[in-house]
């Protein structure tokens, strides 16, 4: 069906790759801030076994609440704990939850933003529990399952993920309400193009842009909550080290070793801010007319 | 605008019911014996046999969800399982130090949010407009304990100007009262600010665009006038909607904060409840902050008309 030439030049666009590394730079800085600092987290969660890190378990009594000094350089916590390995292997735990969720998240609301707006009684059924379920705080919703789970990283993702579905599905289905109305998509139904092929081919590539710049807000928003989970007692469990739980272990000694709290919440603070800026920056120079209004 | 308002009004009925079903769906969709979930690792079988009979779980399930709404409607959440006190009663006794540092931390977000975004669109593409989105970026980025720490360590440990923690009712004295409400309204305030600032900056963006502007400018309106009587009221309804929309930051953010400053509210019972699994206390929690959140909502559709008038339904 597609008479359209894609790969014709568009007179006054520039080609986006010529023009060298600094002329990336200077046109999107943004993502390239954002992309430089998620690639060293990234960096330290892979290699976090090979970065001078000593078992984040390994417990050293004598060692108990000692400075940052050379032999340990973010200081030991109350149970003489290696502040710097638990902070580089807490990375792993962030990551991996921030990005599970962006994944999972975004493939069910996609799944049911799709069949939403395609389907006028299920989209009133649909619409009415996420419009419920999104009246529910996202942490709150969080606590309550995990009030009933066990203390894993996959419960941790899943009850991320309920809360942000409501908001995906939500964003999708706006987007497929729209699409429904444009010209080509009644083409491909005037001319019998099957629905599960209409969906597959026309509707969800073009939701894919909202929905990729909406993941990475998700990657973000899911590690502050796994943290705000593990900081109030209700998230990873304690064996495993992430950034929430070293500042939930520090908080009762952050009078006297503030130190515990610092570290951990300065990676945190970074990472988010680093995905943050990448989804401001892809934003802005996929949709030029949004960046105005952003 | 009166039959509008009873359909709005309708609406929250099934939102509010997905919300109670879920919040009682919860407790059986969970694998496994959710009294022994609740008790915990360390129960005997009595504990379970206990919290079984005070859940009423051995009775069908309809019959526990019709009880369940039954006694919610007359304002009855239950019995907490780790106290033996009514929720309601565990709930009055948290909610005032809440409803004041969301109350304050609204009233300074709003103080502090909407001149920045108004300033950063009618300078934009200048310094300060990079300085108010380099803040709205950074606020919205650093969760709401790292900023805490930092505050208590500047105010509270290095100059000790401000108690570290703590809530100190009213009545005890204005000073003792708002020195121990400062740091966690700021903290909370700059998340939403942050969120908020950047709402009222595109907002004001898309209407100084607009062709009556030019013409109040033209005329020789001063810039106060032309910023605030012109602009700021049409750029007004994204902007109250972000607020409502921030209510929901707010709440979780409440939940933080009081647990970084000792603030005895419902955030540090919402605490106290998960480290007890008292589930029936969450359950109330969550019903209680949602119905806020729906009325906040349904208060801002409302105000939409009071807003523009051109908004007509």
């Amino acid at each position: 069906m597609a008479i359209v030439q894609t790969d014709m030049p568009i007179a006054g666009v520039p080609p986006v790759a010529r023009g060298g590394m600094w002329r990336t730079i200077k046109r999107h800085p943004t993502i390239v801030a954002g992309a430089v600092l998620l690639l060293i987290m990234v960096f330290l969660a892979v290699f976090a076994p090979y970065l001078g890190t000593v078992d984040p378990q390994a417990l050293s009594p004598i060692n108990r609440l000692k400075w940052p000094s050379a032999a340990h350089w973010f200081g030991t916590d109350m149970l003489g704990r290696d502040v710097y390995s638990r902070t580089i292997y807490g990375a792993r735990v962030s990551l991996a939850v921030g990005l599970s969720v962006a994944i999972f998240s975004t493939a069910f609301g996609l799944l049911i933003g799709v069949v939403a707006g395609f389907s006028r009684w299920v989209d009133a059924i649909l619409m009415r529990i996420m419009d419920g379920l999104m009246s529910i705080p996202a942490v709150l919703i969080a606590i309550a399952l995990m009030a009933l789970t066990r203390a894993s990283m996959k419960n941790v993702i899943f009850a991320i993920t309920v809360g942000e579905v409501p908001r995906v599905s939500r964003l999708v289905r706006g987007v497929v309400l729209g699409l429904r109305e444009q010209p080509f998509v009644e083409a491909a139904f005037a001319s019998g193009t099957g629905m599960i092929r209409i969906l597959w081919r026309h509707i969800v590539p073009n939701t894919l842009t909202p929905v990729l710049v909406n993941g990475t807000f998700i990657c973000a928003s899911a590690m502050i909550t796994e943290a705000i989970l593990s900081f109030l007692g209700a998230g990873t469990p304690p064996q495993i080290p992430s950034w929430g739980n070293i500042m939930a272990e520090g908080r009762v000694l952050f009078q006297v070793a503030y130190y515990i709290v610092l570290f951990p919440g300065v990676f945190l603070s970074v990472t988010v801010l680093a995905i943050n800026l990448l989804g401001d920056g892809v934003r802005d120079a996929l949709d030029p007319r949004l960046s105005r209004r952003m | 605008m009166f039959a509008y308002m009873v359909r709005r009004i309708l609406a929250t009925i099934p939102v509010m019911a997905v919300v109670a079903v879920f919040v009682f769906g919860l407790l059986y969709l969970s694998p496994g014996d959710p009294a022994a979930i609740i008790a915990g690792d360390t129960a005997t079988p009595a504990d379970i046999a206990r919290i079984h009979a005070q859940l009423g779980l051995d009775r069908p399930l309809y019959v526990q969800f019709a009880d369940w709404v039954w006694r919610l409607l007359h304002g009855d959440l239950g019995i907490s399982i780790f106290t033996n006190l009514p929720v309601m009663h565990l709930i009055g006794q948290r909610v005032e130090p809440t409803i004041v540092l969301s109350i304050s931390t609204l009233i300074l977000t709003v103080i502090i949010a909407i001149p920045m975004g108004v300033v950063a669109a009618w300078k934009a593409g200048t310094w300060i407009d990079r300085g108010v989105m380099i803040f709205a970026v950074m606020g919205f980025s650093t969760p709401v304990f790292v900023v805490a720490y930092i505050l208590i360590f500047v105010f509270a440990i290095a100059t000790n100007l401000l108690p570290v923690q703590g809530y100190v009712e009213p009545s005890r004295g204005l000073w003792p009262f708002l020195s121990h409400l400062i740091m966690p309204t700021v903290e909370l305030s700059l998340a939403l600010a942050a969120l908020i600032a950047r709402i009222t900056r595109a907002s004001m963006l898309d209407v100084l665009a607009q062709d009556y502007i030019r013409t109040a400018q033209a005329k020789g309106l001063s810039n106060e006038k032309v910023l605030v009587g012109h602009a700021l009221k049409n750029a007004a309804v994204p902007i109250v909607t972000i607020i409502g929309i921030s209510v929901a930051l707010l709440i979780s953010g409440v939940v933080v904060t009081e647990t970084v400053f000792a603030i005895p509210g419902l955030g540090r019972l919402t605490v106290d409840a998960i480290l007890r699994r008292d589930y029936p206390i969450i359950q109330g929690i969550i019903l209680i902050f949602s119905g806020i959140y729906v009325l906040i909502n349904l208060l801002v559709d409302l105000s939409y008309t009071l807003l523009d008038p051109r908004i007509r339904y």
